[in-house]
């Protein structure tokens, strides 16, 4: 029996495992890469988002300063009582070394969206370019459904916007006016959030998630959302940085 | 085609003439007989408004503070009691009309004299639900956008749709059934059948349908809704006959009785059913997930125990189980304090079902310091008023109802229909 501490020791060596779940949570998404999305042609095929939006972090990087959820805010007029983004923390008393980890989490961007099935006026939709999950405010009716069928708590209710608030990758208030990166992928100061987009075989993130050397997992991969933030672990020696 | 329209109308015509005849012969006479009535009557009344009034209260100053502030809802239970108040509602409505159907739809003759006060009924706790749940809803006038831009792959978008269409039809049986017009009645009431199971199978499909919430994931949903509906408009049929004969200070006549009877047999049967469901939930949750297994274990030991174990399954259904069998169905009073039990259980049922699906968060399974507790959940001064007061609407209109349809409803004016022509 390989405990969930030696699991993750092995995930942080860098040791490819597959289909191994770690703290219930996690799966390696490396050499399951195929399973998940059949192959990266068909998958490219099946989704034809371009750009394919999407998140890469890499988690050992968070120091949790709270920078991106600042940024998040102010740029997208977030209420104090809500959060697009926020940064979990996993405390493991019996770990070697650091005890503490941060994981950021935001919403998904599902490319299987639950949310998106539950809402019965589609205020909340499939962006069919970008593969963004986005809502429209105007049509909400708040009944909260998508909020139960989100299985990462990604959804509040906007008492201002009299409607159901997500992350949106920053599309409405940055993306769409130009922008490159989302509020909070600028602001993080140790890079762990990589934006990119996966429809470009020359992207970083592409390029990370189609790797086999080093694990790459998705967040409660077993309830089959198929989601577009990965996360990663990234050598901090290596200053490959942007 | 001139001439189906000419008898249209005249028919038309004929059922306008006949419902002024029969129900609202005289407006003097129906709102005399509104104000009079015996003790009960007036006490139930007097309850009744003030729940709605409370409720009125409560309502308007929610709506205007905001319901963020006024319910004790939160991110990780966004459902509260509120939409369990709704469902208990439209799970009774759907019951009601699932046991009247036996009577007038397909004919079993112990089931008629209940028929026509269980249809109304079932439109009054329908009412009812509806109207609780527009405190829910933060912005119910966008609800035109589930015509303008529908998602068919909504189980809310097919549970709204089919809960109208069911809606309609139930008032066009009750309306057919005041015009003693059998055939028609029995269609309209077959239609709403089909309606109401699929709208509430749907409802359970809402639950059934998250597949990232383990404990409602799966086809048991569905099939429990259903099942728990059946005892649920048993038991509101027994009580909303019980009291219709005592604010008409009647006394329940023969046919009744058998009629209510056969109800408490099949309210019987469906509590046995139940329990099956229940245990099987128990077992099968326990061999589950981790966190099905926490959900199961906060009714088994943890907050919602009590109202598991005690209110729901003792109150609700061992005891008023016990009573039924003792008294072999035959004592009107004790089938009255049984179904009170009982539809007090399925209410902690319902509300239950709602609160154990979420207390267990999300992303529990990642094991982050966040999400390590369960989430707790109390309903607000604000939600109880309104959740009662959809009782209070329940109560005024079936009050109303026994006042001005008292013939009907006794199934004296229009005799025992033997609604076998029906099905020849
Ligand atoms: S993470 Fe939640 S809100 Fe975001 S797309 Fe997935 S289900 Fe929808
Ligand atoms: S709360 Fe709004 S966005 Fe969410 S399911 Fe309901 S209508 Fe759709």
């Amino acid at each position: 029996m390989i405990t969930r501490m030696e699991r993750r020791e092995f995930l942080k060596l860098g040791l490819t495992i597959t289909g191994v779940s770690v703290g219930g949570g996690f799966l390696s998404v490396v050499s399951n890469f195929k399973k998940v999305f059949a192959s990266t042609e068909e998958y490219r095929k099946k989704y034809p988002y371009k750009p394919h939006y999407t998140m890469l972090i890499r988690q050992n990087r968070c120091i949790d300063c709270g920078e991106c959820m600042k940024a998040c805010v102010k740029t997208n007029n977030v209420p104090g009582y809500g959060y697009r983004t926020t940064i979990l923390e996993r405390y493991e008393k019996n770990a070697i070394g650091s005890k503490r980890e941060f994981i950021p989490m935001l919403c998904m961007q599902c490319n299987n969206p639950p949310c998106v099935r539950a809402c019965p006026v589609e205020a909340t939709y499939k962006d069919k370019k970008t593969g963004i999950v986005r809502m429209h405010y105007e049509k909400c009716i708040g009944c909260k459904t998508c909020m139960e069928a989100c299985p990462y708590d990604a959804r509040y209710f906007n008492d201002e916007r009299h409607a159901i608030d997500k992350c949106d990758f920053c599309f409405d208030t940055r993306l769409s006016k130009g922008m490159k990166l989302p509020a909070c992928a600028e602001a993080c100061p140790t890079k762990a959030r990589v934006f990119g987009d996966l429809s470009n075989p020359n992207d970083e993130v592409f390029r990370i998630v189609h790797q086999m050397q080093k694990a790459v997992w998705v967040l409660r991969p077993e309830v089959g959302t198929k989601p577009n933030v990965f996360y990663t672990t990234s050598d901090r020696e290596v200053s490959d940085e942007k | 085609m001139a001439k189906t329209k000419k008898a249209k109308a005249i028919y038309i015509w004929d059922a306008v003439r006949s419902i002024n005849g029969s129900v609202l012969h005289n407006l003097h006479e129906d709102i005399d007989s509104l104000l009079s009535g015996g003790k009960i009557y007036f006490f139930l009344l007097i309850m009744g408004f003030l729940m709605v009034y409370a409720a009125g209260m409560f309502g308007v100053s929610a709506v205007n503070m905001g319901y963020r502030e006024a319910y004790g809802l939160t991110r990780e239970a966004p459902w509260g009691l509120l939409i369990s108040t709704y469902i208990f509602f439209v799970v009774t409505s759907t019951g009601l009309c699932i046991v009247s159907s036996i009577g007038h739809v397909f004919g079993v003759k112990q089931f008629m004299p209940i028929a026509t006060r269980a249809v109304f009924v079932s439109i009054v706790t329908i009412f009812a639900g509806f109207s609780v749940m527009l405190f829910d809803l933060d912005e119910p006038f966008h609800m035109i956008y589930s015509i303008i831009t529908p998602n068919l792959s909504s189980n809310i978008w097919w549970m709204g749709a089919l809960y109208g269409a069911y809606l309609v039809f139930m008032i066009l049986e009750f309306i057919f059934l005041l015009l003693k017009r059998h055939k028609p009645a029995a269609y309209s009431g077959l239609t709403a059948l089909i309606f109401g199971i699929s709208a509430h199978s749907n409802l359970g499909a809402v639950f059934g349908m998250l597949h990232g919430r383990d404990f409602w994931y799966g086809p048991y949903m569905p099939i429990y809704f259903i099942a728990s509906a059946i005892m649920s408009g048993c038991a509101a049929i027994v009580i909303f006959t019980w009291l219709g004969y005592k604010i008409n200070n009647e006394k329940i006549d023969k046919q009744m009785e058998k009629a209510l009877q056969s109800v408490g047999k099949l309210a019987a049967l469906m509590i046995a059913i139940l329990i099956f469901f229940e245990i099987w939930k128990v077992i099968t949750g326990l061999v589950g997930s981790e966190d099905k297994r926490l959900a199961i274990f906060s009714m088994l030991n943890g907050r919602y125990a009590f109202n598991f174990l005690v209110i729901e399954i003792l109150i609700g259904m061992i005891i008023p189980f016990i009573i039924l069998i003792k008294t072999r169905f035959m004592n009107m009073n004790k089938l009255f304090y049984a179904s009170i039990l009982m539809i007090i259980g399925i209410f902690f049922m319902r509300y239950d079902l709602v609160m154990v699906g979420q207390v267990v968060p999300v992303l529990h399974g990642i094991n982050v310091e966040e999400f390590s507790g369960l989430v707790s959940y109390a309903p607000t001064i604000y939600e109880i008023a309104i959740s009662i007061g959809g009782l209070g609407i329940a109560i005024i209109a079936f009050l109303f109802g026994e006042k001005v349809f008292k013939g009907p409803f006794k199934g004296h004016k229009f005799g025992i229909h033997p609604l076998d022509e029906v099905w020849k």
